[in-house]
């Protein structure tokens, strides 16, 4: 019995801890909103393809011909805002920094302070990403379209899953500053499946059919291209990629509960 | 304050002193070496398909064919490379010196600040882009018919100096705003997502987007014209163009600059 009320009174100390981190990351993010904004404004990338994909002719018989490129190229810019994730950086410098012996201290494990510092960033986010889209409305009222309740919800919820999957791989890379001064060169590394596989550039469907099936193989295109076709309306099959967000996120957090506990008996501070 | 005037042998020997140190402190970590070239392959490959997936839907690219296009992508990586060696690390030193105060050294310095801050530091790290870039224009040029000529080299050349220019002043500007807003590192992630667009020709945007990308955002200059001209395709009148628009940026950097510096209080003050 009392192993039991232990557990729930853990249970709800711990979700009152994710609170107050998700509140006091949300404080401190908002104090940057300007520099968010900016971060905001360089996802421009799918908008540039955008603009070059809209000038190719294309065959009758494309792929191109059967979906709304503009509103792909929209929902890859959205999804894109908010599932930024700059997990390697920060732990790199806390590292090196010596934070995070102070961190390993507290009752509670670092990865939901930097999980909450995300959440709270795209948090502050919301608002830029309305203005951002009510410019381009102003500029090009084409671009915009409302998508219904069904559809947004269902994106808000695979674009979650998208951030838990994009923040879980990075977060298993930023568990090499464990073993290395600068883990930050991964990060780069990391981008270049990120740009190519993921559809942020183009639609994966026009890609040759093997380095399809290999991109589909890697979390890249459930990372972008599948939430994107969600909020973009077009049809996928939502069951089958329910079950593929769900593995990844199961197999990640595995692997980096594993190579935590390696890292944290390795660790030995800045230094020491 | 008395800022002697650069001589040209003490430039070279300042340089020499500024590089060489920074190359053996970026030495200390020689996997950055695999990680850079891995990193430039990469996205060299992936650009190369990106362009391939393009002209795999239309036979051209806003009028550029398939080698000439590669050539431009060429001169867009060489001038990663400069950005990757200069431009990136020195705009960093900037942005942390202003925030912790250091950057009062740089001003007591009897030596033109804009020069060392520009200059400090050498990255050996973009020479792999360097490298690509290079062999993808040569790459390019080998698949067509194309013969040396030293006009249009010398051409090439001109403008390919005044892109390099040009693309410094943009940085500096930016880089200068940090004496108001002290953290403007992600200014620059807005200004290099905008650069992207120069890999490819300019002809391929729709007509608006070209228009800026020439003239409000100098994007033309740094790739498309550079491209244009080893091909023969350069009118005087772009050449031209593309002289005075770099000395202006120049002078405008400069004059910003010293502009900004009246303003500058130091850290905590």
């Amino acid at each position: 019995m009392t192993v039991i009320r232990r557990y729930q009174v853990n249970i709800i100390s711990f979700l009152r801890i994710i609170k107050a981190l998700i509140v006091s990351q949300y404080a401190l993010m908002l104090e940057y909103r300007a520099e968010i904004a900016l971060w905001a404004l360089s996802g421009l990338l799918p908008l540039i393809m955008l603009s070059i994909w809209s000038q190719i002719n294309t065959d009758v018989t494309s792929y191109l011909q059967n979906i709304d490129l503009t509103k792909y190229f929209m929902s890859a810019f959205i999804v894109r805002q908010f599932t930024a994730v700059w997990v390697i950086i920060s732990f790199e410098e806390d590292n090196l920094k010596g934070l995070i012996s102070p961190y390993l201290i507290q009752p509670v494990n670092p990865f939901w302070r930097y999980l909450s510092s995300h959440i709270a960033e795209q948090l502050t986010r919301v608002p830029i990403v309305i203005l951002i889209c009510m410019l381009i409305y102003f500029v090009s009222p084409n671009m915009i379209w409302l998508p219904n309740i069904a559809t947004l919800l269902l994106s808000l919820i695979t674009i979650f899953g998208a951030f838990l999957i994009r923040f879980l791989l990075h977060w298993n890379f930023a568990m090499m500053c464990f073993w290395t001064d600068r883990a930050s060169g991964i990060e780069r590394l990391l981008l270049i499946p990120y740009l190519f596989l993921s559809g942020l550039v183009a639609p994966l469907e026009l890609y040759p059919e093997t380095l399809y099936k290999l991109a589909n193989l890697t979390p890249f295109p459930i990372i972008l291209s599948f939430p994107a076709k969600i909020l973009a309306g077009q049809a996928v099959n939502v069951l089958n990629g329910f079950l593929i967000i769900t593995f990844w996120v199961l197999f990640l957090t595995v692997t980096s509960t594993i190579l935590w506990r390696l890292g944290v008996r390795h660790y030995s501070s800045m230094g020491a | 304050m008395i800022v002697r005037k650069l001589r040209f042998i003490n430039i070279i020997n300042i340089i020499n002193q500024f590089w060489g140190t920074s190359i053996a402190c970026e030495m200390e970590y020689p996997i950055n070496l695999y990680i850079e070239s891995i990193s430039v392959i990469g996205n060299l490959a992936g650009s190369i398909l990106i362009l391939k997936l393009l002209f795999g839907e239309g036979q051209e690219l806003g009028g550029w064919d398939w080698a000439r296009s590669l050539i431009v992508l060429g001169f867009y990586t060489l001038l990663e490379g400069f950005t990757i060696s200069l431009l990136q690390p020195n705009m960093k030193r900037i942005v942390n010196q202003i925030q912790d105060g250091t950057f009062d050294f740089v001003l007591l310095k009897p030596i033109d600040s804009q020069f060392i801050l520009s200059l400090r530091i050498f990255s050996p790290w973009g020479i792999p882009s360097v490298i690509c870039g290079v062999s993808l224009i040569i790459f390019g040029l080998s698949m067509i018919n194309w013969s040396l000529s030293l006009l249009l080299i010398s051409y090439t050349i001109i403008l390919f100096l005044c892109s390099l220019i040009i693309l410094y002043s943009i940085w500096f500007i930016v880089s200068t705003f940090s004496i108001w807003f002290i953290r403007v590192w992600n200014a620059n992630e807005v200004l290099r997502s905008v650069l992207v667009s120069g890999r490819y020709p300019i002809s391929s945007y729709p007509p608006v987007l070209r228009t800026i990308l020439t003239f409000v955002l100098p994007v033309a200059f740094l790739t498309t014209f550079p491209a244009e001209a080893i091909l023969g395709q350069i009118s005087y009148k772009i050449l031209i163009l593309a002289v005075i628009f770099s000395v202006l940026s120049f002078f405008a950097s400069r004059i910003f600059w010293k502009f900004a510096l009246r303003f500058y209080t130091s850290a905590s003050s």
